[in-house]
């Protein structure tokens, strides 16, 4: 072997190289550069600005807990909870809200897809439908939903002409049920795309060996394709709740303003010049996405289903 | 929030930097091109010369700014206006953190606490400014035909004069130089829609009438959304203020208690924040009473809905924005902005402002741009001789009508408190946070 490499090159390392490709980590250098560059270093800044104190214009480099204090100002009091609590409580309501939908109408659509579609060509035709909505933006998706659901809108005229009621239906805008309703609408393809992909990779002799076994439909869903569909379900998990978990906008178009959320909290301070309590909200924020994502990852080695 | 609150349109256009860059490949036909503009512009246009083409970065918010204004400036004067339309709260956070990204700011008076002390912006000085003496003494004194009016909150008279060219300390006293040179202002109170109502509203209290449930909206911008709280409070007789421009903290926490109540009652429809929100609720029929702006109501109105902007016993609440210079501007960019701003104040654009339901800085000149019966609508209280309409052509009001409020004395004489930055803001905003959490 030795003796070949000299012949074929002037130096054994290039000659490695030709054969293996460069070493490992000159590999990963430009794009642990980029990761560095772009996610590390404003992390930490962010982290350091959340211990800096401020006035109404400018920041003061400084180590002080003020804002974190400020946070969980009154959340000592058992008798109400407090704005933090009550923020986070309902974002996490929201959260779950939008997870449960997405993931019930997601993993239908996967389902039919994967198991009653049987050319690929139409396949292909009916993924390819599902991502339509993405083909224009995400704010006129929901504005969209206004003349639908508002007063006087085409809801509340069809249920008032019918007479099915007298009153115009309120909560249809500006309420949690809209808030939600977007959600679903702009994020259940996150759910579909990953779960659809791993039912497409079950081996279908599994699901012969099931039924040759004796087992019903509800039986081969529930102890063959979930099980083996759950990299797909846990991956789309972490899209939605990550994403609802730092929504502003959506929750301020849809709530009418009225709602509150942890990235709307953030918004308003950064907007008054209040970094660093901005900062010290989205450490928090992090810590909690951080938590559920690595609970989520308890539930299957992603790595390794990969 | 930026991108859903562009409602106006952007005056987009092609930069010279990117024409330069595509020449640049090819130097021959640069040269010829150079010379070619050369000759043409000696010759056909010899007051522009060869220069670089003038680009204007204006930031404000959308309502101020007017494709028609930025059209007609151009025409007049050859300078290139390019609108940068954000909200209110974002047009102080880039003043204050990212001062080179605009060459004009217009901004409200009530951001010069956050923004003077940054030293970010210039002083204008007076006797650049050509009309700068005949500034309605509204700004100057605080005085509407030599009567004071009201100045709760940062009235502009607080922070109109700086003590020197580079002072970062407001002047008592007018001085030659001037923060902001003013745009527009005026004294808003809350829209209603008439038809929808059917009966008089005379008071502040009535945007927390029960009987209004489920369809009051108010601003969800809390520097200014606390000052309508606080006329609703002090109109329902729960508290009289020292300062509503600068609260306590029991006072904040009291309003706030209030607003708290109503929206857990179920009193909000919406909270708006961009004035294109507040003329969707208005015309949509979600919303029957609401903080309003005046543009908003003259938007409803023109689709042919009835919208009033309610004269209110208690008085208004007024605002004032105004044309500012970053430093960073230097040379004939810097006299391009001169320029502007005194093209600005020489009347075309002031008759315009008018005609939307503002009020401009400098009446004698908007004056003499108007017509005579545009001028008895707008300015004097008296009944429309003919239909009024719009800047752009839509009828406003029919012939025999009369505007809300009365004429200019009148309506801006009834001036109760100035929209403000309190001493606590930040307080303030944490409460107003819980307001909208709760």
């Amino acid at each position: 072997m030795e003796n070949s490499y000299m012949k074929t090159a002037a130096s054994p390392m290039r000659a490695r190289w030709r054969t293996h490709g460069l070493p490992g980590w000159v590999q990963a250098t430009p794009y642990s550069l980029v990761f560095l560059l772009f996610f590390i270093l404003p992390l930490g800044l962010i982290l350091a600005v959340s211990f800096w104190d401020a006035t109404e214009y400018e920041m003061i480099p400084a180590f002080t807990a003020k804002n974190y204090l400020a946070i969980f100002e009154g959340c000592s009091n058992t008798a109400e909870l407090c704005v933090s609590f009550k923020t986070y409580l309902s974002t996490l309501k929201f959260s779950f809200l939008a997870w449960a939908c997405t993931l019930g109408i997601g993993f239908i659509v996967s389902y039919f897809l994967a198991f009653h579609v049987r050319s690929s060509g139409m396949q292909t035709l009916l993924f390819v439908l599902c991502t339509i909505p993405f083909w224009t933006s995400n704010v006129i998706r929901m504005i969209s939903w206004m003349p639908l659901l508002g007063r006087n809108g085409l809801v509340n005229d069809f249920l008032l002409s019918t007479g099915l009621v007298a009153q115009p239906v309120e909560w249809l805008l500006y309420s949690p049920f809209s808030v939600v309703l977007a959600f679903v609408h702009l994020y259940t393809v996150f759910m579909i795309v990953p779960i659809f992909n791993s039912m497409m990779r079950i081996d279908r002799s599994l699901i012969e060996a099931a039924l040759d076994a004796g087992a019903n439909t509800w039986q081969i869903l529930w102890n063959v394709i979930v099980p083996l569909s759950r990299t797909g379900i846990i991956i789309g998990s972490i899209f939605v709740i990550t994403i609802v978990m730092g929504d502003f906008v959506t929750i301020g178009v849809m709530g009418g303003q009225q709602i509150a959320s942890v990235g709307k909290i953030i918004q308003v301070q950064t907007s008054y010049l209040q970094f660093p309590l901005a900062a010290a909200n989205a450490v928090i924020l992090l810590v909690v996405v951080l938590m559920i994502i690595w609970g989520l990852t308890r539930l299957v080695d992603i790595r390794k289903e990969l | 929030m930026a991108k859903i609150d562009s409602g106006s349109t952007e005056h987009v256009s092609s930069t010279p930097e990117t024409l330069e860059a595509t020449e640049a490949t090819n130097p021959m036909r640069r040269l010829l091109l150079k010379g070619t503009a050369g000759i043409l512009a000696a010759g056909v246009f010899p007051a522009i010369h060869a220069q670089e083409k003038l680009v204007l970065r204006y930031l404000g918010t959308a309502v101020n700014q007017d494709k028609a204004i930025a059209d007609r400036f151009k025409a007049d004067t050859g300078i290139e206006i390019q609108y940068i339309p954000v909200t209110t709260d974002e047009v102080t956070k880039r003043a204050v953190t990212a001062p080179n990204s605009f060459d004009l700011i217009d901004t409200e008076y009530f951001s010069l606490k956050k923004i003077i002390p940054t030293g970010n912006l210039l002083a204008i000085d007076a006797k650049r400014i050509k009309n700068a003496d005949k500034i309605t003494p509204l700004f100057t004194k605080g005085e509407i035909g030599g009567k004071k009016v009201g100045d709760q909150g940062t009235a502009p008279k607080k922070v109109m004069f700086l003590e020197g060219a580079d002072s970062k300390k407001f002047s008592a006293t007018p001085t030659q130089f001037m923060t902001l040179i003013p745009t527009v202002y005026n004294a808003d109170t809350l829209g209603i829609r008439p038809d929808l109502i059917k009966r008089p509203i005379d008071s502040w209290k009535e945007l927390l009438n029960p009987e209004f449930k489920g369809k009051a909206a108010i601003l969800n911008i809390p520097s200014i959304g606390i000052m309508d709280a606080a006329m609703v409070v002090e109109a329902m007789g729960l508290h009289k203020y020292a300062d509503k421009g600068n609260m306590t903290r029991a006072e904040i926490d009291l309003t706030i208690k209030t607003l708290i109540e109503a929206k857990k009652a179920g009193q909000f429809r919406a909270l708006w924040k961009d004035f294109n929100e507040s003329v969707n609720l208005m015309a949509s029929g979600e919303v029957v009473i609401q903080s309003m702006w005046s543009p908003a109501v003259t938007a409803v109105r023109t689709k042919g809905i009835a919208c009033n902007f309610q004269p209110l016993k208690e008085g208004y609440r007024a605002w004032a924005a105004g044309f500012g210079v970053p430093k960073s501007v230097k040379g004939r960019k810097a006299d391009a902005v001169y320029e502007f701003i005194n093209w600005f104040l020489d009347g075309w654009a002031g008759a315009y402002l008018n005609r939307q339901g503002y009020y401009s800085a400098v009446l004698d000149t908007a004056k003499a741009k108007m017509e005579a019966y545009e001028w008895a609508y707008w300015m004097e209280g008296k009944p429309a001789a003919k239909d009024i309409k719009s800047p752009n052509g839509d009828v406003l009001a029919k012939a025999g009508a009369l505007r809300d409020g009365g004429s200019y004395e009148q309506r801006l004489g009834s001036i109760a408190c100035w929209n403000a930055v309190m001493d606590e803001n930040e307080y303030m905003v944490r409460k107003w946070n819980e307001f909208v959490a709760a």
